[in-house]
């Protein structure tokens, strides 16, 4: 891995502990995501698929609590928009300015509070939390840093945090 | 389309307590399906060249937030749907690709009321495949205390997770 320059290693450190990219989902929470997530783990709890457990429990539909990442992630395409927009657009910040072309996530931590509605729109921030000295893998030489996202919905009730662990890196010449 | 539900309720747990196994055939599909319904449109989920000589890695794989659902999926089977989740950690030592059989372990490893008077199970989830651990999960869940108890109704401070 090249050495990063000191001036760009106190820019990103520099970053530490600060709300970036607080954005707004670019759509309401729906249903049919909802079915699509379900159907993908084969998952058929109740609460997500029968209106009268719904009602019951949580006074109506609500998304898988794991879902929360979807809500966040922006279009692939949107008209207008002449640069692919990335969630967790921190994470690839990261690798852009420390030069570290892959990366991959090890550990992940979700907090859940209020349960996501359809028709909900989220609002989240995203803050940089601890950025390693460098670190070789099998996978190769690079950094690890910790990412959280925080969660609100319109209503300015918490949702949620998630917090990614990623590396980024340069694979090992074979 | 209601059937009856079954719930879980926190005096039917104790620690040590083991979850039933479940175990899963993954495809290509599973993955691409599960980077889909997370919007996520990353290529090492769904092109095999970019995974294995961008990425270096064996094939397309599982992503993050896919796999916390497949654990919600795993635990909701054993709850029910009153319960309700808390905090998830996982650590992914390796990954899941297409033709492994995914092979979810669990156990109970501590239950407890919080001063609110919530149930809290926290769980201890081994995935692996081929016997050999891909990640390890550690999730928090609120159970009903009673047959009248839900955790769902919570908010603000009586919701501590």
């Amino acid at each position: 891995m090249s050495e990063t320059l000191p001036e760009i290693l106190a820019e990103v450190k520099g970053w530490i502990g600060e709300e970036r990219y607080q954005e707004v989902g670019e759509f309401p929470v729906e249903q049919g995501y909802i079915w699509t997530a379900c159907a993908s783990v084969e998952m058929g709890n109740p609460l997500f698929w029968d209106e009268k457990v719904a009602s019951d429990l949580t006074d109506g539909p609500i998304a898988p609590p794991t879902m929360i990442s979807t809500w966040f992630r922006p279009h692939h395409w949107a008209p207008g928009r002449t640069k692919q927009a990335l969630p967790l657009q921190i994470h690839f910040d990261l690798k852009e300015i420390l030069e570290l072309p892959e990366a991959i996530m090890s550990d992940y931590t979700v907090t859940f509070g209020e349960p996501v509605r359809p028709g909900d729109v989220l609002r989240t921030a995203q803050i940089l939390r601890t950025l390693s000295d460098p670190k070789t893998t099998k996978l190769g030489t690079g950094r690890f840093w910790l990412i959280e996202v925080v969660y609100t919905n319109q209503n300015d009730e918490y949702v949620g945090t998630e917090s990614y662990t990623g590396f980024g890196y340069r694979r090992t010449a074979s | 389309m209601s059937a009856a539900v079954e719930n879980l309720i926190a005096s039917q747990v104790k620690s040590g307590d083991a979850l039933p196994e479940f175990s899963y055939d993954v495809t290509a599909t599973t993955v691409i399906l599960g980077a889909l319904a997370t919007r996520d449109t990353r290529p090492m989920h769904h092109d095999q060249d970019f995974a294995i000589n961008r990425n270096g890695t064996k094939d397309i794989f599982l992503n993050t937030p896919n796999q916390s659902t497949w654990f919600e999926r795993y635990v909701s089977d054993w709850t029910g749907p009153r319960s309700r989740l808390g905090k998830m950690h996982f650590r992914m030592k390796d990954s899941v690709y297409p033709n492994d059989t995914m092979v979810f372990r669990g156990k109970v490893k501590e239950i407890e009321a919080d001063a609110t008077g919530c149930h809290w199970a926290t769980l201890e989830i081994n995935l692996s495949v081929e016997e050999k651990t891909v990640t390890d999960c550690t999730i928090r869940v609120a159970l009903p205390s009673d047959e009248n108890d839900n955790p769902w109704k919570r908010k603000g401070d009586r919701w501590q997770p």
